[in-house]
């Protein structure tokens, strides 16, 4: 079937949606395994940064297929909903949901509140162009653990990262279920368990995720 | 018993449409939700008003012609039931029941409580069959089909095609419907020859017709009045996955 096809049929938009949902996801998995080094302390991480930075060409190539994903999940997410929203010009007066969830029908805000998210993270953490003072360590590599700790003391980083991670968990709780439904991989069997898997997988992530700008900021295990 | 209707009145296409009130006295609460309307629609013909219009066809809960949004829930609170076959025991004395037609741009509204359907005969008119020679009737059993895929193909056939998933669907889908088609001829040896394509026409036409895109929220399962399952949307997402090497034929 040509690619063009598939691309401008809703279901084809559908498993490029879930196939690019594995990568996010897959991605989110890899960084929270890589943030808890900073409960290793100061060597933990910093070993961590430089180690993931020596990979040299071939970060650059996840970098790109991550790019590419978040590219293709954004814009055919866009497009579904917009498609979506026109099939109900006139709304119900009253209307029951019989089973959906809050989460399931907010995917597309809490997909913008990521995406937004994901800039603000970028331009933070990455390019260093916001957040306090950076301190380099000898060999002009940055101190990656002074940088987290002394942002995430301020209280407007700590509670802007927080909250990021409950729209995450919002935004997996729903998305993890639904890949499988998408990919065609669920049955009478799967179907019964397959949201609250999702939605307990949604919650041990998030979890780790806010563990660390909590912590720090309550002044709590990571000093 | 009782009760306050908040009824859509809508002239024509055209119309803009509101909400009207009517009190609904002396239900009996062994009436049918159609029932009780035609008691309600009798008692406006005697004060001049014009009856409120509504589909209905069989009421046994088979053809799928009836078709109301009640306080939200198509086909009414109670679960795999068509309003035909809603009995006014559902309900309490002094109920407030908000009555509303299936809400979609594919289901335009003719008048009151009735849309037009048709988006889903052209669906099923997009690969909702299976091509065969006619002739003489086939011998009995000459294709043999395993009891477990009779018993799923059943299990998809029983949609009526209503379009309470389309009316539920936060995102007016109607996926539950042309999955259940889909999973039906599927399922069978004299489907699966065409299965591929079906799947491809089918999902296009959907589109076409203005319905919405599956979300996965599973309301549409719910409010099923046959309970058609959601595992059947799952197998169309494999039947597209897999049909995707075969190349896309042309539409009969």
């Amino acid at each position: 079937m040509p690619l063009k096809h598939v691309i401008r049929s809703a279901v084809g938009r559908k498993l490029f949606m879930a196939a690019t949902g594995i990568i996010l996801f897959g991605f989110v998995v890899a960084h929270l395994l890589g943030n808890l080094s900073i409960y290793l302390g100061p060597e933990g991480i910093n070993a961590y940064a430089r180690q993931l930075h020596q990979l040299g060409p071939i970060l650059w190539i996840f970098r790109l297929g991550l790019i590419g994903a978040a590219a293709l999940h954004v814009l055919f997410g866009i497009t579904l909903t917009l498609e979506s929203r026109r099939a109900r010009p006139v709304a119900y007066i009253r209307k029951k949901h019989l089973r959906s969830t809050l989460a399931g029908r907010t995917m597309i805000y809490s997909g913008l509140i990521l995406a937004t998210f994901i800039v603000f993270h970028l331009l933070h953490f990455t390019f260093r162009a916001i957040g306090p003072q950076i301190e380099m360590l000898d060999g002009g590599v940055v101190n990656v653990y002074r940088m987290i700790v002394d942002s995430f003391r301020q209280v407007g980083y700590a509670l802007a990262y927080v909250v990021a991670m409950v729209v995450l968990f919002f935004h997996i709780s729903h998305g993890f279920a639904s890949l499988f439904q998408t990919m065609g991989m669920n049955n009478e069997v799967t179907l019964p368990w397959m949201g609250r898997m999702s939605r307990i997988i949604a919650v041990i992530l998030a979890a780790g995720y806010v563990s660390i700008p909590a912590l720090i900021f309550l002044g709590l295990v990571i000093k | 018993m009782d009760l306050t209707l908040h009824v859509w009145r809508q002239k024509g296409p055209k119309d803009k449409g509101r909400l009207t009130t009517y009190k609904a006295t002396d239900i009996s609460s062994d009436m049918s939700f159609l029932e009780m309307l035609d008691v309600v629609n009798e008692g406006l013909i005697k004060q001049g008003i014009e009856p409120i219009a509504f589909d209905h066809d069989c009421r046994e809960g088979i053809c799928g012609t009836c078709s109301q949004v009640i306080n939200g829930d198509p086909h009414g609170p109670q679960a795999r039931t068509t309003v035909c076959q809603l009995h006014m025991r559902q309900f309490k004395d002094g109920d407030e029941i908000y009555i509303e037609p299936w809400r979609s741009r594919a289901f335009p509204v003719i008048r009151d409580l009735v849309v037009d359907r048709s988006a889903m005969d052209r669906l099923m008119q997009a690969g909702g069959f299976v091509s065969v020679k006619t002739g003489g009737v086939p011998d009995a059993n000459t294709i043999l089909i395993p009891k477990d895929d009779a018993e799923t193909a059943m299990d998809a056939a029983e949609c009526i095609g209503c379009g309470a998933c389309v009316a539920a669907c936060p995102n007016g889908s109607a996926m539950l419907f042309v999955a259940s088609k889909v999973g039906q001829l599927a399922k069978l040896p004299q489907g699966r020859a065409e299965a591929a394509r079906r799947v491809c026409t089918m999902t296009d036409a959907m589109l076409e017709e203005g319905f919405g895109n599956c979300s996965n929220h599973y309301d549409c399962e719910a409010a099923c009045p046959k309970g058609i399952s959601v595992k059947f949307i799952a197998q169309l997402n494999r039947e597209y996955f897999m049909a995707l090497p075969k190349g896309h034929k042309e539409k009969n």
